[in-house]
């Protein structure tokens, strides 16, 4: 692999987030930035059975997340989202291993993960509920194998972490996956999570999605090592890979998968990616980091470099084109619609989701909040759409 | 049919954005999520998308204008989804930020996008009322709709007469109510409640309202807020000033100057109240008036002879402990100018009789507001008696300069351990804070047991003196 391409976008620049220290810039790479597919040894392996039909699917899913993302963006900038983590520039991370799970796996993601959970089927109102402030939380987790997006950095590695341990009790194949960012490496609880995933050689993938920044704070003052480095001190053995590259990202995601099924304990991967866009809609990165870092990180871009690979392939046919976009579109409008006509959540909802058994303390909070709403003299009103409108 | 765009809140918590340009022209046909202007927050510079596709009709807000979140900033034609559905009169539009203009998604189903559905300030909006002459003001301004909700009031119907309301005090209403009088321009201080316990209702607030039209003008004058009470003031102000003024300034520096340490022992005070009962009908004891409080103080000063670090001084002046080897007690008083600690002085020289009315006259003279000046100064250590409020235990203030204060609590009948068993028991608590600088918790802890085992066994002295 070229040395040229790796994840050290502006190295030289102050502003810079790339990693100086650690074992070196080396990563697993399968797709060149300029869309060259080179052989690996070892990991060619793990994607020998990707098709070229699953190419020209794997584009299209990333070329759909990343227009869910736009979609929600603009309804964050219209009003009818308070608030969007863009995932733009961090397709192949998400598409590449939500890609590489089976039906009976269980994913625990950060907010950003939104590409993941497209993958394992989520009902595109559900995943804008809560952002639009209308749930705590957007699905039921079961339904789709996922848990709803964890806010707290890095909380949900122990939730991965335990759920992968009751996989072990019930003796079955199955796999925990959990996605965090650069960040929340250090936070005490991904820590924890690796402790206790390694002492139980749980079968659960750490994914983390280094995409360089952690909000304002570059990757290099949180780690002077690779963070895959950082795994190997838990015991646990660690991959880093071009989080650009959807095939290398996939391989690794297998791989990993496949040590957790047969009893071989955890995993940590490293996809090296870059967060394009804000931390949030809230956010204006340009305050903090050098704009020749994006334009570096541009040109290693997911969606481009597997389009350049379909390309040498004779795959990118214009119709593939208009198919893709047409698909994206039609999404886009369904979330939009979904968004948009989405029933406001009602006074009383809020005590719905509290306890899964009945509970006299919070029948009577109940009580006194529906007397509450009833004083205003509008019964019907106080529990209709219309009157909370 | 005519559809606004009204600014939302575009990160977390704004409440106004500057339009820095717009790419749009009236007249230009745009597409939905066409970039449309370029606005700056306080966090960051955004491009809006379009949320309609349209023709720009009119552009609200001049590039350079700040412009609250919730007010319309461009306004669009766009076709009708149905087809027929006639454009609402142009007078709906103009007609401020109420509910009419934006139409929901509910009532358009096949629209796609639409503006912000954010009325008035562009804060959560309460729903209308149900009484039909009342229209909610368009012009709500931010802060009432954001302000807190209090915890509804529980409309239990206790049986208590009406009671005068007391003129410092907020009228009581609950939460719809005060919406209500809000609403309706009516002064809550003027309605007089007839619901339970004074509560001003709904139906007394639009009775207020309805025939007060005509009293309502002169009673509009706002109310000069001067020094006394009458009722319908919402506060009172009081100078501060004399004791009060006093007392502030010698518990803020008491407690900001001396490290505070507080210790607390429930004693089974049943034998001292036997004792006193036995001393009241001695001889030695007639006509002199005996309590607790005398044991009490009794106690502190044979404890303070085997602990005397909690009878010092710290001279932050000249950087010396003093060990005062005398007691000048202080007795914490509620006075009609407010608390005094006046002492007794030499109060460790007195014997029981003498202390016993040493203490009546102190409190006598402390309530009559006749301490002399040199009564309230030289105190060395000090009680405060909260058990005749009913009180069981406190954090004690240190009197400024001393090391040491004792809470004496409510005497209460409790069943308590006795000789192996549970027994009905006189108990109190002594609460004990002390100058941390001037006492470790070990001399503290020492004389806060030695005072609880004489009052719990008085004998005890005995193996004290």
């Amino acid at each position: 692999m070229s040395t040229d391409e790796t994840g050290h976008g502006g190295a030289k620049t102050p502003q810079s987030a790339g990693n100086p220290g650690g074992t070196g810039p080396e990563f697993l790479q399968l797709i060149t930035p300029a869309g060259e597919r080179i052989s690996h040894p070892e990991f060619d392996f793990w994607v020998r059975d990707v098709s070229d039909e699953q190419l020209c699917s794997l584009f299209e899913d990333m070329t759909v997340i990343r227009r869910i993302d736009v979609e929600a963006t603009a309804l964050q900038r219209q009003g009818e989202l308070a608030l969007w983590p863009p995932l733009l520039g961090q397709e192949a991370a998400q598409i590449g291993s939500g890609r590489s799970l089976r039906a009976d796996d269980f994913v625990f993601s950060s907010y950003r993960e939104n590409g993941v959970a497209y993958c394992r089927g989520v009902d595109l109102t559900d995943l804008l509920r809560v952002w639009r402030g209308n749930a705590a939380g957007g699905w039921d987790p079961y339904s789709i194998n996922m848990a709803t997006p964890q806010i707290i950095i890095g909380a949900q590695t122990l939730h991965a972490t335990g759920y992968a341990m009751g996989i072990q009790n019930d003796g079955a194949d199955a796999a925990a996956i959990t996605y965090f960012g650069d960040g929340a490496t250090s936070e005490g609880d991904v820590n924890e999570a690796m402790v206790f995933a390694a002492s139980f050689q749980a079968p659960v993938v750490f994914f983390c999605t280094n995409n360089h920044w952690a909000i304002s704070e570059p990757v290099r003052l949180q780690s002077h090592i690779q963070l895959a480095d950082r795994a190997t001190g838990f015991g646990i053995p660690s991959l880093r890979v071009d989080g650009n590259d959807v095939l290398a990202v996939m391989a690794a995601t297998r791989l990993a998968l496949d040590r957790a099924r047969r009893g071989g304990g955890p995993t940590f991967i490293e996809a090296v990616s870059y967060r394009m866009g804000p931390h949030t809609t809230a956010d204006d990165p340009t305050r903090y980091r050098d704009a020749n870092e994006l334009e570096d990180w541009a040109a290693k871009d997911p969606i481009t470099r597997l389009a350049g690979l379909l390309e040498r392939k004779g795959l990118l046919t214009a119709e593939l084109q208009q198919q893709v976009k047409t698909k994206a579109d039609a999404v886009a409008s369904d979330m939009r619609r979904g968004c948009t006509t989405m029933p406001d959540p009602q006074p009383m909802d809020i005590f719905k989701h509290v306890y899964s058994t009945p509970n006299s303390w919070l029948e009577r909070q109940q009580d006194h909040y529906a007397r509450y709403l009833a004083s205003f003299g509008d019964p019907a009103g106080a529990v209709s759409e219309e009157g909370a409108r | 049919m005519i559809k606004e765009f009204r600014l939302p809140d575009l990160g977390e918590g704004l409440t106004e954005s500057e339009i820095l340009s717009w790419k749009v022209d009236v007249g230009d046909t745009v597409s939905l999520n066409q970039v449309i202007a370029e606005v700056e927050t306080a966090k960051a510079v955004v491009e809006l998308p379009s949320p309609f596709a349209g023709v720009i009709k009119e552009l609200h807000e001049q590039p350079g204008s700040v412009v609250e979140v919730g007010k319309p900033i461009v306004s669009f034609e766009v076709a009708d989804d149905d087809g027929g559905s006639p454009s609402p009169p142009s007078g709906a539009l103009s007609a401020g930020p109420g509910e009419a203009v934006v139409e929901t998604p509910k009532r358009e189903p096949n629209l796609v996008g639409y503006g912000a559905v954010v009325e008035g300030s562009g804060r959560p909006t309460r729903r209308p009322r149900n009484f039909a002459p009342v229209v909610e003001p368009v012009d709500t301004k931010p802060v009432d709709t954001r302000r807190p909700v209090v915890e509804p009031v529980e409309t239990k119907p206790v049986e208590t007469k009406p009671v005068e309301t007391r003129g410092a005090e907020r009228p009581r209403s609950t939460p719809p109510v005060r919406k209500l009088a809000r609403d309706l321009g009516v002064d809550l201080a003027r309605v007089s409640g007839t619901g339970p316990g004074g509560l001003i209702t709904r139906e007394d607030v639009q009775e207020y309202a309805g025939h007060g039209e005509e009293t309502a003008a002169p009673a509009a004058e706002p109310v000069a807020f001067s020094g006394g009470t009458h009722p319908g003031e919402r506060e009172t102000r009081i100078p501060i000033k004399g004791v009060r003024k006093y007392t502030a300034a010698a518990m803020v520096q008491s407690a900001f100057t001396a490290p505070h340490a507080t210790e607390f022992l429930t004693v089974d005070v049943t034998p001292s109240l036997e004792l006193l009962a036995k001393l009241k009908d001695s001889k030695a004891f007639a006509g002199i008036k005996l309590t607790p409080l005398t044991l009490a103080a009794k106690a502190v000063l044979i404890a303070l002879r085997r602990n005397p670090s909690l009878n010092s001084h710290w001279d932050e002046e000249r950087q010396e402990i003093v060990t005062f080897n005398y007691v000048n007690l202080g007795i914490a008083a509620a006075t009609p100018r407010g608390l005094t600690v006046p002492n007794i002085k030499d109060a460790d020289a007195l014997p029981l009789p003498q202390l016993a009315q040493a203490l009546t006259a102190l409190a006598e003279t402390a309530r009559a507001g006749k301490t002399a000046p040199g009564d309230l100064s030289g105190g060395t250590i000090s009680i405060t008696n909260i058990g005749v409020f009913g009180i069981d235990a406190g954090t004690p203030i240190l009197n400024p300069g001393e090391a040491a204060i004792l809470g004496l609590g409510a005497v209460r009948t409790m069943p308590w351990e006795y000789r192996g068993e549970v027994a009905l028991r006189k108990v109190l608590t002594l609460s004990l804070s002390f100058d941390h600088r001037l006492v470790d918790g070990e001399q503290g802890s020492r004389f806060l047991a030695d005072v609880g085992a004489i009052l719990a066994e008085p004998g005890m002295v005995l193996s004290m003196v």
